[in-house]
């Protein structure tokens, strides 16, 4: 018999409707998975036991009386920035070690609303700072598929729980590729809605114009249903998009004949691994014998995504992360005066990865440096966009490497943050358009570690991205799992 | 063209006490990512407009209306030091 932690959100949902199971015996499933491989991965933060089991009893309640909703009763996990109501909430950082927030965030809220359960709070990169989850003050997750290796960042606990088994389906936030990179390290499913199509409130900002929350799942159709109870206009977010939301799983099954896919040039050369590159020309051919028109196109400015990223994230982090000044909430470090409080809080609270972007932010907005630096960036942007635009007139989805190497070894990357940096390479550029991005996994490489491959639609084109990314899942006929997933599970 | 930054007021600047070395440190980090900023700098963008929102978003208004808002005790619930339903802080002005 099939493990239940093993089963897809779809598979879970039909089982739950039949008859077959329980939500508690899902949610049991789950913490038994958690409990057999926590050990060695470090993924989750905070485990809502009470919370969960009383969310899965209301679940089996409504089940009875033939409540339809697609989430209900599904045990889903949440990254630790994300502000849940009387449930520790740390953004992986010691400033906010021990708080429990008094409210709950817009989608923390509507997966409540619809029906899911929280299992838990998922580790991360300290505010989101990293590519690898090692930038969290509570230690790193590790990789599932090998646990000498990161999952990811700076969703990686998301990441983790996922392709493990220890909740069916995760949200993390994606700033410049959080989301993508660390679902292609653990051959999981990892979406990034178009920017505004989530509401951010209560998730602990970073880079207010770039963060944007989504799910990270086992399949393509089940990020769809995970980003499907989430999206929408939230009068709490002022840049919540207020127009229609696009029909994300309308086209899931509808192939790609007639479908214009654009290679981009500048990211399938220098700078990624040969077999990454050799797995996602396989995966642009598959797509071309199932009938879609496959055209390589330039996007020039995307040589300077990167850069523009490491003044706009860091000018904006700067500012949001000054409200952790040991007055209103999280740790305080007595000084004999309200500066020297803060200052030492700040010192104390905030690790290396945060302090250095914080340093880079304020000194980019001071005073004379403005508009050289941040400024600058802003149009650079813009410059980026008008490529975007024009390859989108050409082609209805672009594809890339998601990442440009597998997992790499934890301790790898941690000497120069600048080797962090280029790990986004292939997904910061959608973070500055605002453009929605999604990673599938496709195979492995020889050391047995997932390779992903990504696809990129225009702003609130999330249909056509995951009518693509589903076709690509199914012509991979990607069905490996983690070695942690399969050699630590007992026989209930 | 090498990029040289005063630290230890970018530090105070961003209210973070740091000692001398990890002044140092941060210092040359710093100035290693922003010349690969200057890559940036170089590009000609006169006349082009800044991004800052990629959806055509305008002005976000609500009506004018009183609203419910958070509890003070629960607003207060998280502070390191409270009293008399205020936020507690170290002394602000000298006694003079």
């Amino acid at each position: 018999m099939t493990d239940l932690a093993d089963l897809t959100i779809a598979q879970a949902t039909a089982g739950l409707h039949a008859g077959e199971f329980t939500a508690i015996d899902l949610l049991d499933a789950v913490e038994r998975r958690a409990a057999v491989t926590e050990a060695e991965l470090h993924a989750y933060l905070t485990l809502d036991r009470e919370g969960a089991r009383s969310a899965a009893h209301a679940a089996d309640e409504a089940i009875k009386s033939g409540d339809p909703r697609p989430l209900l009763g599904i045990p889903i996990a949440v990254k630790d920035n994300m502000v849940t109501r009387g449930v520790e909430t740390t953004a992986g950082s010691q400033i906010l070690a021990g708080w429990k927030p008094p409210y709950s965030g817009t989608a923390v809220l509507r997966l409540e609303e619809s029906g899911a359960v929280m299992v838990g709070k998922t580790n991360l990169d300290e505010f989101a700072m990293g590519s690898s989850t090692e930038n969290s003050a509570y230690g790193p997750t590790r990789n599932p598929w090998n646990t000498d290796t990161v999952p990811g960042g700076s969703s990686g606990g998301s990441a983790a729980v996922v392709a493990v088994g220890s909740a069916l389906g995760a949200f993390g936030s994606d700033t410049g590729g959080s989301i993508r990179q660390p679902a292609s390290l653990t051959g999981t499913v990892g979406a990034k809605p178009t920017y505004g199509l989530v509401s951010r409130y209560g998730l602990i900002a970073f880079a207010s114009s770039l963060d944007q929350i989504g799910p990270i799942a086992r399949t393509v159709p089940d990020a769809a249903t995970l980003l499907e109870a989430v999206v929408g206009w939230d009068p709490l977010d002022a840049t919540s998009y207020h127009g229609d939301v696009p029909a994300i799983s309308r086209s899931l099954n509808a192939g790609v004949a007639g479908i214009r896919v654009g290679v981009v040039a500048e990211l399938i050369g220098e700078g990624i691994d040969p077999e990454v590159l050799a797995a996602t020309k396989a995966a642009v051919d598959r797509l071309a014998d199932a009938g879609a028109e496959i055209v390589e196109l330039s996007l020039p400015a995307i040589e300077y995504a990167l850069s523009a990223y490491y003044l706009i994230a860091p000018a904006e982090c700067s500012a949001n992360l000054a409200r952790f000044d040991g007055v209103r909430y999280g740790l305080r470090v007595d000084g004999s005066t309200t500066e020297e409080m803060m200052a030492r809080t700040r010192a104390e609270g905030f690790g290396p990865e945060v302090t250095r972007r914080i340093l880079l932010g304020t000194y980019a907005l001071s005073a004379g440096y403005y508009d050289a630096f941040y400024g600058q960036a802003q149009r650079v942007r813009t410059l980026l966009r008008r490529d975007f635009a024009e390859a989108y007139e050409q082609v209805d989805v672009l594809v890339s490497p998601t990442s440009p190497t597998t997992a790499f070894e934890i301790g790898s990357k941690t000497t120069d943050p600048l080797t962090m940096y280029l790990a986004d390479i292939c997904t910061i550029a959608t973070n500055l358009a605002g453009d929605p991005g999604i990673s599938v996994p496709i195979s492995l490489d020889k050391e047995g570690l997932p390779i992903g491959f990504q696809v990129m639609a225009p702003a609130l084109g999330e249909e056509v991205m995951f009518r693509v990314a589903a076709e690509v899942e199914r012509l991979a006929e990607f069905t490996a799992r983690p070695k942690l997933a399969t050699s630590k599970v007992v026989a209930p | 063209m090498p990029v040289e930054i005063d630290i230890a007021r970018v530090a105070n600047l961003a209210r973070i006490a740091l000692t001398d070395e990890e002044l140092a440190e941060y210092a040359a980090q710093l100035e290693n990512i922003l010349e690969h900023a200057e890559r940036v700098q170089a590009l000609p963008t006169e006349g082009v407009e800044p991004t800052s929102h990629p959806l055509p978003v305008v002005n976000a208004f609500r009506p004018d209306e009183v609203t419910g808002s958070l509890d003070r005790d629960d607003a207060l619930a998280g502070a390191p030091e409270v009293e008399n339903g205020y936020f507690r802080v170290p002394r602000i002005l000298d006694e003079s």
